[in-house]
């Protein structure tokens, strides 16, 4: 599974600093990376830098994982899920070029997993980092605009507001319609963005075994759950914390208790749900494990994603 | 008989603003169930002074001790920060002129009175939904309209439910800064009326800043008169009215437009 890194022209002969970001800048994000994971949830500061594709892209997730990347390293990049998607094939390549570290697709491999939208399927081991790219680091931002206020509502632990917004919900639409950036408390300390990761996903961020690292690249702001932390969804008592449900099971893999996407087949209505982890699903189906649409599924599939159809 | 010791105690307050002297030298106390009424014309340093009274505004010069829970009168500017912010939104209320301000716009009315309940911690969703409905039929506002949000209500409506907002977590001592300001005669007489009576029913103590003698003459029993910064008289609300010493304050009665 495991690429070998490659053995072309060497970066520095290309110009450019082992893993493209200056050893300054390095530094200056590993001092941040050490008091976002000393204080856990909290957001630090940090001088972000250009980099070589815009904003919302991942500079973020970018600048941390270049700054905390050696050649020992193994990589893996995900985008919603998925190991072949735009975002996370640019990325991959990125590093494997500019600091010719092998990449994998495999979670349990990977040394270092940097993501968007999604926690593998795969449950993270100790030693393993994994790196979020955030765009909105700060939970209160939607319901309190004023930076200086959301800074003393950290500091002060006031987040009665934040259990506001999920009060809205309920009386709006009977639950928490909340889905996706659901607000967390980090070491009974710090409310904590999630990043627009499904709800789904925020158990497993609870004592995960593996460093959790969040880069803000337009923000300027990194932070960090340390393993082994308590990370707690917000709720009520009344109305707990609960993720998403679907009535069908993977269409390629039948896997039951996975986070689905759902994907349109045709212009009649036709749609199918898989895995949104598209090596977890793969290797399912390596391993023989069948869903309701596996006859011509992988024909279905390229079709769909072949004719470019945006997913749901 | 021992007297028993105010819940406010203000003493030489003053506020500077570079030569601007919006507050001189002022002190005055207040006890527990009393309704202060502070009046004077626009620019005479009324809301300067509830700003500073409120813990929001730290006074140039001069001390302000409110008798907290447990501790008794303690200096409101020596206390960290997060112990005034708590004290704002527990033990104090204060009711703002513009309810923009003062509201969420972008809340429902239910979320904004349950937002205090949720500030101190309340976490069952029933429990605060029936305390926000309760405090929502006390400040007669239509259970209806308890999802909608505040930006759709009228002004009287706002204010209301500013009020409803800022009674919910029970607080002893409540700021208002022109409660009926910009509200139809109609309307202010209701406003007036709800919060004599919530003032009565829940022995609560108030400060209320108005340029209106009408509202500080059925709510206030007491008044202090200000211009200039400073407070040109003091007494009971009747006195002051029916029987003014002091050249402005003659002056602001016989101002009254009647009917």
């Amino acid at each position: 599974m495991t690429r070998a890194a490659p053995q072309s022209e060497s970066v520095v002969e290309a110009g450019y600093n082992f893993a493209y970001l200056d050893e300054q800048t390095k530094r200056m994000i590993r001092r941040c990376i050490l008091k976002a994971v000393a204080v856990p949830g909290y957001q630090v500061p940090f001088g972000g830098r250009e980099m070589p594709l815009p904003y919302g892209w991942g500079t973020g997730g970018m600048q941390v994982t270049a700054s905390i990347i050696g050649r020992a390293d193994t990589l893996k990049v995900i985008d919603q899920g998925a190991d072949d998607t735009t975002n996370a094939v640019n990325i991959r390549r990125f590093f494997a070029r500019t600091a010719e570290v092998p990449t994998t697709e495999a979670t349990a491999e990977a040394s270092i997993v940097q993501t968007r939208h999604r926690v593998p399927e795969d449950p993270l081991a100790e030693g393993q980092i994994i790196v979020y790219q955030v765009p909105q680091p700060e939970p209160l931002r939607a319901l309190e605009p004023r930076e200086v206020e959301c800074r003393k509502m950290h500091a002060y632990k006031e987040y009665g507001l934040m259990q506001v917004s999920l009060y809205e919900d309920i009386a709006r639409f009977g639950e928490i319609a909340t889905s996706y950036s659901y607000p967390v408390m980090v070491n009974d300390r710090y409310l904590m963005s999630p990043t627009p990761i499904p709800k789904f996903d925020n158990p497993k961020m609870d004592d995960c075994p593996a460093l959790q690292l969040f880069g803000a690249g337009r923000e300027k702001r990194i932070y960090a759950v340390p393993p082994y932390t308590r990370v707690k969804s917000l709720d009520f008592d009344d109305h707990p914390f609960a993720i998403q449900q679907w009535e069908e099971d993977c269409a390629l893999c039948g896997a039951e208790e996975t986070f689905l996407d759902e994907v349109i087949l045709d212009d009649k209505g036709g749609k199918m749900y898989v895995c949104s982890d598209s090596h977890f699903c793969e290797r399912r189906r390596a391993e023989g494990h069948r869903g309701r649409l596996s006859e011509g599924a992988a024909k279905a599939y390229a079709a769909a994603v072949g004719a470019d159809v945006e997913e749901a | 008989m021992e007297t028993p010791s105010p819940l406010l105690r203000v003493r030489n307050l003053t506020q500077a603003f570079g030569p601007l002297l919006a507050c001189a030298d002022i002190s005055f106390e207040l006890h527990s169930g009393e309704v202060l009424g502070v009046v004077g014309e626009s620019g005479s340093g009324k809301t300067t002074l509830l700003n500073c009274l409120s813990a929001r505004l730290t006074p140039t010069n001069g001390i302000v001790e409110y008798d907290l829970r447990g501790r008794g009168l303690t200096d409101i500017y020596a206390l960290s920060e997060p112990e005034r912010r708590l004290l704002l939104r527990t033990d104090w209320g204060v009711v703002m002129q513009n309810p923009r301000d003062g509201l969420r716009m972008n809340v429902s009315a239910g979320g904004n009175v349950g937002e205090r309940l949720m500030a101190v911690g309340a976490r069952h969703y029933g429990a605060i939904r029936r305390e926000a409905e309760d405090w929502l039929a006390k400040v007669e506002l239509d259970l209806g309209r308890m999802d909608d949000k505040p930006k759709h209500f009228s002004g009287g409506m706002q204010q209301r439910l500013q009020i409803a907002r800022n009674l919910v977590t029970k607080p002893r001592l409540v700021f208002m800064d022109e409660p009926t300001g910009g509200l139809d005669v109609s309307v202010q007489a209701r406003l007036l009326d709800l919060l004599r009576g919530l003032v009565r029913e829940l022995r609560l103590s108030a400060i209320i800043v108005t340029h209106d003698l009408a509202v500080a003459r059925l709510l206030a029993d007491r008044l202090m008169v200000m211009k200039d910064g400073k407070v040109v008289e003091t007494g009971l609300t009747d006195q002051v009215l029916d029987d003014p010493h002091h050249p402005y304050t003659q002056l602001l009665v016989s101002s009254v437009l009647q009917v």
